[in-house]
């Protein structure tokens, strides 16, 4: 199945721009019937996730450079890609959090990014080097099929008995 | 991007109402915030999140902070928080545990 680009936003690596790609992605969600409310605020706490990691990835670099978020979408799916030219790092290396019963847990203010990412999406991938990471979210959606769509019997296309 | 945030005093204890979205841009205002709140002597804080729109992990960490930073005081922080999109943030990363979670600020006040 083709998967069809249809959004690219390019964004300065600065924190008040990823309200903006929020709002862009939840917009192009939402006008998928097929993905249910719930669904379409999950897609947009992984993104503002994933696009808060890419700038934060830039803080080490140079400040100039820009995280390119791509939405395509097909039939039965979304898929959103968050790119930046960060140092890179190693998604299955990522220190481990005390249980939350541990007094310790309070001292961990952050990491808690990537496992919601995890949860909250149907499928996710990380390519990430020295260059750069990508992060490639995904959600499934039910397709929308005729017999879903139109749901009328004769009786409410008659005309209205007035009479 | 605004992000609101309303003091007021119940019965001996502050209740910070937060409206908007808590992202990485604006969670430092809500750091700043309690910061200032516990260096004027307010260690009992119930931070109402019900008119927040958004919460993403830079919000949770604040509120992390805020409440080792409260406990470090033999203080406490509590939210009140009924909204389920809301709500799944915590439940997801086991800070249900964490945080007491009130449905009600006259709850939490009175907690």
């Amino acid at each position: 199945m083709s998967i069809e680009p249809v959004i690219e936003l390019e964004i300065p690596a600065r924190a008040e721009y990823v309200g903006l790609v929020r709002l862009v992605v939840s917009s192009l969600a939402s006008g998928r019937r097929a993905l249910a409310e719930e669904r379409i605020d999950d897609l947009k706490l992984a993104v503002s996730e994933a696009c808060t990691n890419a700038i934060e990835a830039h803080h080490d670099v140079d400040a100039d450079e820009r995280v390119l978020v791509r939405c395509a979408e097909a039939d039965d799916r979304l898929v959103v890609s968050i790119r930046d030219k960060g140092p890179g790092f190693d998604p299955d290396s990522l220190p481990e959090h005390p249980p939350v019963t541990d007094p310790d847990r309070l001292n961990f203010e952050r990491g808690l990014g990537i496992p919601l990412i995890r949860t909250l999406v149907d499928e996710v991938s990380f390519d990430s080097s020295s260059a750069g990471t990508s992060v490639r979210l995904v959600m499934f959606c039910e397709p929308v099929s005729f017999d879903d769509e139109i749901d009328l019997t004769l009786d409410d296309l008659a005309e209205p008995d007035l009479g | 991007m605004e992000l609101g945030l309303d003091v007021e005093e119940q019965d001996g204890t502050t209740v910070l109402a937060v409206r908007g979205e808590v992202d990485v841009y604006t969670a430092p205002r809500l750091r700043e915030k309690l910061v200032e709140l516990v260096s004027q002597g307010k260690y009992k804080i119930v931070v109402n999140l019900e008119g927040v729109d958004f919460l993403d992990s830079t919000g949770l960490g604040v509120l992390v902070g805020g409440l080792k930073r409260l406990r470090s005081h033999d203080g406490d922080l509590t939210l009140v928080c009924t909204q389920p999109r809301i709500l799944k943030v915590f439940e997801i990363t086991g800070l249900t545990k964490v945080f007491a979670i009130h449905d009600t600020v006259e709850a939490a006040v009175a907690g």
